[in-house]
């Protein structure tokens, strides 16, 4: 078991008042599992990812990540852990603007203290594991919208971290592109990648093998059919 | 050893970082670059100002001290105060006990009479010349050597040959475009063959810009016409007081060798090194001319007065370092989502410190570097046009850039522990 979330809940303070996000949030996931968390904004989904992501640490409850409990770690060790634990991919892409596509997908090997040869060997192995071999000298600026968000991939994937993390992925590509990522996606996952995805699109959270949707800080668990089977 | 992870990066994240804002960089530099090239510029002339000072004074670098005759600050004259109790020439005893002083490199003895008026070449008299009766090591001592003829031999002091060496100047004086050697010069009622032309070694040309500079150089300036010491007896009195020079080691041994000397030639003639103060004069007694210390004098004077300078020099500097906290605040808003990012991507929090920290200090150092350049530019300029003299200072430069880089790292720590704290979920929500 990746991810093992028990009784988790988080609230943020508003002033004097404690405003409650999530509520009694429980759920695992396998390896090798491609799960989506879907749910309209507003209703906690972003705030449970940044706690998978260990970005924030949960007010009660537990998450273990790989067996370890992420509410006792402290900051370095958290920074640690998604160095090498977690393969960020944001809905922006996120990518440094003046750095190529190659340098970009690298980044998390900055930080893992990786020499710089192996970097360079290990970012190029990426990109082409998401097809963009070719462009790895390229900045950015000169990738479409469906390149850039592969790169990202790319760059999630170049530590072998234990899940991919995605959030929203497709929100900024158009339809084809978006397809053309889920495909990776769902290639990635056969591959034997644990995928946690979360969207607030029905089609794109098909791709997974499970569905869970979040509504007003609980978490509950779908069955694929019941969300009316658009894909 | 401890190994700064990621410095490599950092140093390329920083000139990318500076390179991506080309104007915005310089324009923060520049306050720092006005500070060190102010610094650079104001050392550079205050060393150059010391430098010809202590060249001026010492003489040209012979690093030579004259022990003289003094009643207080006065040098003795024979035509004012005779011979007074007591003196005798100085003793070759003496004169041992000087020469294997450590500082001393070697010693001469000599007479002196200034503004002799009974110098004559045809009729023509030559007047306020200095005449020199000198020892054998004198021209070596002081510096000088021959530049036509010959110096004096063993020869003529043996025989006390009525012989004559003048300075360059005073011989283009005497006779103007025809050979000086073998001419035959009056003193009183003796001849004396000239059978040499002395020069200074060096081509050192004093700058007199005070009265007392004036007076320094006013005894080199004057003719003079050097005897063998052998012959004063012949042209004066028997038992003159006698002086010396010495030529010291080095230029900071010069008042030691000075002191010192002054001290043995005092003790042989039974000088207490206190005054008599039952008579109201003050006693005869053997004292350096302590240039050196002189020198240190002007010198200290000058530093005072530029260290007030690199105060307000600093001051620039410390507006500039604000300039870089600034900027570097700026910096660190402008890449809030990028340290998000970087920071979801595992940068741990010294990590982000390290690189803004790094960014500023490079950019600080650069600014140094830019602004020694520029001080060193500047400081010729005031030499060509207010003609200062100027010496670059190495160590200068040395600490400049450190400070400069100082400076970065002082003042880009409070944006760097802004950068580092940043929450990576609000920063990467930062639009």
């Amino acid at each position: 078991m990746i991810i093992d979330i028990r009784n988790l809940y988080k609230n943020y303070k508003n002033g004097e008042m404690d405003v409650p996000v999530l509520h009694d949030v429980s759920f695992s996931v396998d390896e090798g599992e491609f799960v989506s968390i879907m749910g309209p904004s507003g209703s906690g989904k972003s705030t449970l990812m940044n706690i998978i992501g260990c970005l924030d640490r949960p007010t009660t409850g537990t998450y273990l990540f790989n067996g370890e409990d992420v509410s006792k770690m402290s900051d370095d060790q958290l920074s640690d852990l998604r160095n090498r634990g977690v393969g960020f991919v944001f809905q922006q892409f996120n990518l440094l603007p003046r750095e190529t596509a190659v340098e970009n997908v690298a980044l998390p090997l900055v930080y893992a203290n990786v020499p710089g040869k192996e970097r360079e060997d290990r970012a190029r192995k990426a990109l082409d594991r998401v097809g963009l071999s070719d462009r790895a000298d390229f900045l950015p600026t000169q990738l479409s919208g469906g390149q850039k968000q592969r790169v990202a991939v790319a760059r999630a994937l170049v530590n072998n971290p234990s899940i991919l993390l995605a959030d929203e992925p497709t929100g900024a590509l158009d339809s084809k592109s978006g397809e053309q990522l889920m495909e990776l996606f769902c290639e990635l996952n056969s591959q034997g990648t644990t995928i946690v995805m979360i969207t607030h699109e029905r089609g794109v959270a098909n791709y997974a093998q499970r569905v869970l949707v979040m509504s007003d800080g609980v978490l509950s668990a779908t069955n694929k059919e019941d969300l009316g089977g658009i894909k | 050893m401890v190994r700064v992870n990621g410095f490599g990066e950092n140093i390329k994240l920083a000139f990318r970082g500076i390179s991506t804002h080309k104007m915005r960089s310089f324009l923060t530099m520049l306050g720092i670059i006005i500070g060190i090239a102010a610094i650079i510029a104001i050392v550079s002339t205050i060393k150059g100002t010391n430098e010809q000072i202590k060249n001026n004074l010492i003489g040209g670098g012979t690093n030579t001290v004259t022990v003289k005759v003094k009643q207080g600050e006065w040098d003795y004259e024979f035509d004012y105060s005779g011979i007074p109790d007591g003196f005798y020439p100085v003793s070759s005893d003496s004169l041992e006990k000087i020469s294997s002083m450590p500082e001393v490199a070697s010693v001469s003895r000599f007479v002196t009479r200034s503004y002799v008026s009974n110098v004559s070449y045809r009729g023509t008299n030559l007047s306020g010349c200095g005449l020199i009766g000198v020892d054998q090591n004198y021209f070596s001592t002081t510096g000088m050597q021959v530049v036509k003829g010959r110096l004096f031999t063993e020869h003529d002091y043996v025989h006390f040959s009525k012989v004559a060496i003048l300075d360059r100047s005073t011989a283009k004086s005497i006779f103007n475009s025809e050979e000086a050697i073998g001419k035959v010069i009056d003193i009183g009622s003796e001849s004396f063959l000239v059978v040499g032309v002395v020069d200074t070694m060096s081509q050192f040309q004093p700058t007199i810009e005070t009265v007392e500079d004036y007076y320094t150089y006013m005894g080199n300036s004057s003719a003079k016409v050097y005897v063998p010491l052998a012959d004063w007896p012949i042209l004066y009195q028997f038992d003159e007081p006698e002086s010396i020079v010495i030529k010291a080691k080095d230029t900071e041994s010069m008042t030691e060798a000075g002191r010192g000397a002054a001290e043995i030639l005092n003790t042989a003639l039974g000088i207490s090194e206190t005054n008599d103060s039952s008579t109201g004069e003050q006693q005869f007694r053997y004292k350096a001319d302590d240039l050196l210390e002189q020198a240190k004098n002007i010198q200290d004077l000058s530093k005072s007065t530029n260290s007030m300078l690199i105060w307000i020099a600093g001051i620039s500097l410390l507006v500039g370092g604000i300039g870089v906290m600034n900027i570097m605040l700026v910096s660190v808003t402008e890449r809030t989502r990028e340290i998000g990012l970087k920071k979801a991507l595992g940068a741990r929090k010294k990590r982000i410190l390290g690189q803004f920290l790094t960014e500023a200090a490079v950019l600080t150092s650069i600014g140094g570097l830019l602004g020694v350049a520029v001080g060193i530019g500047l400081a010729y300029v005031i030499h060509f046009v207010a003609d200062v003299p100027v010496a670059i200072s190495l160590p200068a430069i040395a600490v400049s850039v450190v400070f400069s880089t100082v400076v970065g790292i002082v003042f880009g720590l409070l944006p760097s522990i802004q950068a580092a704290n940043l929450d990576p979920i609000e920063a990467l929500r930062y639009e």
